[in-house]
């Protein structure tokens, strides 16, 4: 009995948590959606999530590629289908690696300073202080961040894709000999639009989700240092694993039916 | 008392879990009135201006702002009557990624649409009021003291001239100086501006000079009110203790020796 009633409190929590999350997501959307919009702050956002994140996205996604390069071409090798290197790299890092390496990362960079951010400014009284200056937090702080995280990770992923097949390209030349052109010709024959085009939806559904997770536990943290700690804690958690799941859903979605 | 308060505050109740803070509190401010809440610490002095605020939701009684009800009130109305208001946090509640001035002029950009140059303007002028120059105008609110973070959140909270303003221990952390300074100017906000005002201090030398009527809050209610100059009359002796600052009394303060 006590084992059920664990696994019961478990579960009702499991679908307060959701339910709060759904209002605070109904709640942020209809901010993002009317105006006034504040574009100094969307714009700041945006520099923090989209330019400064270059960098670590950019080294993630060189290693992913050249990675890729090396294992296909030692796997393929058994069964003679070295040649294909060049193909699974652009669309294994088009559909999948690059928005879900970059989604990672920036769980970690965005989502983990979002909440820490949101977080103190809840704890010291200062998210009070707004609403006592006309100013809706909501629109305030986490319209803009979600706006940013929506429109700035699929331009991040379009670097992610460009560096993790020239990371590919690098290894499949120089190391494993493949002639420049032909690899070219074998990365773009068979690559389609709906192939870049689902990882851009990926991307813009994962930039949304970082942001939303930043923002929740943020703006729900409580009880002093702690409290934010535990805020970014599960801001990242919670980010990371909603990016896999939403990955599988959406691949799905455009993949399976084919 | 006039017949149209301007905060009517009625059977207000306010509990976290099991811990009862607020029980059935009574209280009006009229129009122009100062009125100063006194108490033991942790009576529920913050949680009282904070639901008046809706910050925090009470579970029971009535707020009345200008006649309009604000418990359960919507977004909108609550956003209109939050515009009548300005708020001296106890923690000063900076915001700690804007200069000083940014700071004091928020309200006035944020919500009045004056523009930046007029802000900054109007802001210089208000920290100077609370004895603060130019040179503090451009630093961040982690670059001051304790004192001076409390005085520009004053400035903070007057800058926009709200109808009603919150003061939460407005003198706490400044030296006997400078307090008075900061009680001069409350009076001058009640006085020229004919603003409400609604304060907590633990200082009775500030609340005899800034109060028309003090209020005393003791385990959930106010339990004694009435003019200033009755304070030191009110054979109460709730009051007598505490004015006096005395350990015994009927106010029992949980410490273990
Ligand atoms: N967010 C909260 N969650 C739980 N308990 C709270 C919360 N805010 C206040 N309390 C409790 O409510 C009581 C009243 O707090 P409040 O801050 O109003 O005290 P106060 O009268 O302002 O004291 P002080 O003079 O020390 O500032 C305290 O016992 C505190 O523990
Ligand atoms: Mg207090």
């Amino acid at each position: 009995m006590i084992f059920l009633a664990a696994i019961g409190r478990v579960f009702i929590a499991f679908l307060q948590a959701t339910g709060r999350i759904a209002l605070f997501t109904a709640v942020s959307l209809s901010h993002c959606v009317r105006p006034p919009w504040y574009p100094q702050l969307i714009a700041r956002q945006m520099l923090d999530i989209g330019y400064f994140s270059l960098p670590v996205v950019g080294l993630t996604a060189l290693f992913t590629g050249m990675v890729l390069a090396l294992q296909s071409y030692t796997g393929f090798a058994r069964f003679s289908a070295e040649g294909s290197v060049a193909t699974v790299v652009v669309l294994s890092v088009t559909r999948e690696l690059g928005p879900v390496i970059a989604g990672l990362m920036v769980a970690g960079r965005i989502g983990a300073s979002m909440a820490a951010e949101i977080g103190t400014m809840r704890v010291t009284e200062q998210i009070d202080a707004l609403t006592t200056l006309s100013t809706n937090p909501f629109k305030y702080l986490i319209a803009p961040r979600l706006l940013a995280g929506f429109t700035m990770l699929p331009l991040l992923v379009i670097v992610a894709d460009i560096i993790g097949v020239f990371g590919g390209y690098l290894v499949g030349v120089h190391k494993l000999n493949f002639n420049p052109a032909a690899y070219l010709k074998r990365t773009f024959d068979y690559l389609e639009f709906v192939d870049v085009f689902s990882g851009l939806v990926k991307a813009a559904a994962f930039g949304f989700l970082i942001s939303l997770m930043g923002c929740y536990h943020g703006y729900h943290s409580e009880g002093g240092a702690q409290g934010v700690g535990r805020a970014t804690t599960d801001a990242v958690v919670s980010a990371s694993i909603l990016i896999l799941i939403f990955n599988y859903g959406i691949t799905e979605i455009f993949f399976a039916t084919r | 008392m006039s017949a149209n308060p301007k905060i009517s505050i009625h059977g207000l109740g306010k509990s976290f879990g099991p811990k009862v803070v607020l029980d059935g509190l009574d209280l009006d401010v009229a129009v122009g009135e100062s009125v100063v809440v006194i108490g033991g610490s942790g009576t529920g002095k913050s949680v009282l201006l904070k639901c008046v605020l809706g910050l925090l939701a009470p579970e029971s009684g009535s707020i009345k702002v200008d006649g309009q009800e604000v418990v359960g009130a919507d977004t909108e109305t609550r956003e209109k009557v939050n515009r009548k208001f300005g708020m001296l946090f106890q923690g000063a509640a900076l915001f700690d990624s804007l200069t000083v001035w940014e700071n004091v002029g928020f309200g006035l950009i944020r919500a009045q649409g004056v523009s930046r140059g007029d802000a900054r303007r109007i802001a210089l002028e208000n920290l100077a009021a609370v004895g603060l120059g130019a040179d503090v105008a451009a630093l961040y609110p982690a670059e001051l003291s304790g004192g001076m973070k409390k005085r520009v959140a004053l400035a903070r909270a007057i800058a926009t001239k709200p109808e009603i303003i919150f003061f939460d221990e407005p003198t706490t952390g400044l030296d006997p100086i400078m307090s008075d300074v900061i009680n001069d100017l409350i009076v001058k906000c009640v006085h020229e501006l004919g603003a409400t005002a609604l304060s907590i201090t633990h200082d009775m030398a500030s609340a005899r000079k800034i109060a028309h009527r003090i209020a005393m809050l003791h385990h959930g209610k106010i339990i004694w009110s009435g003019p200033v100059a009755a304070i030191d009359r009110s054979a109460n002796p709730f009051v007598d203790q505490f004015i006096h600052g005395r350990a015994e009394g009927p106010i029992q303060m949980q410490v273990r020796a």
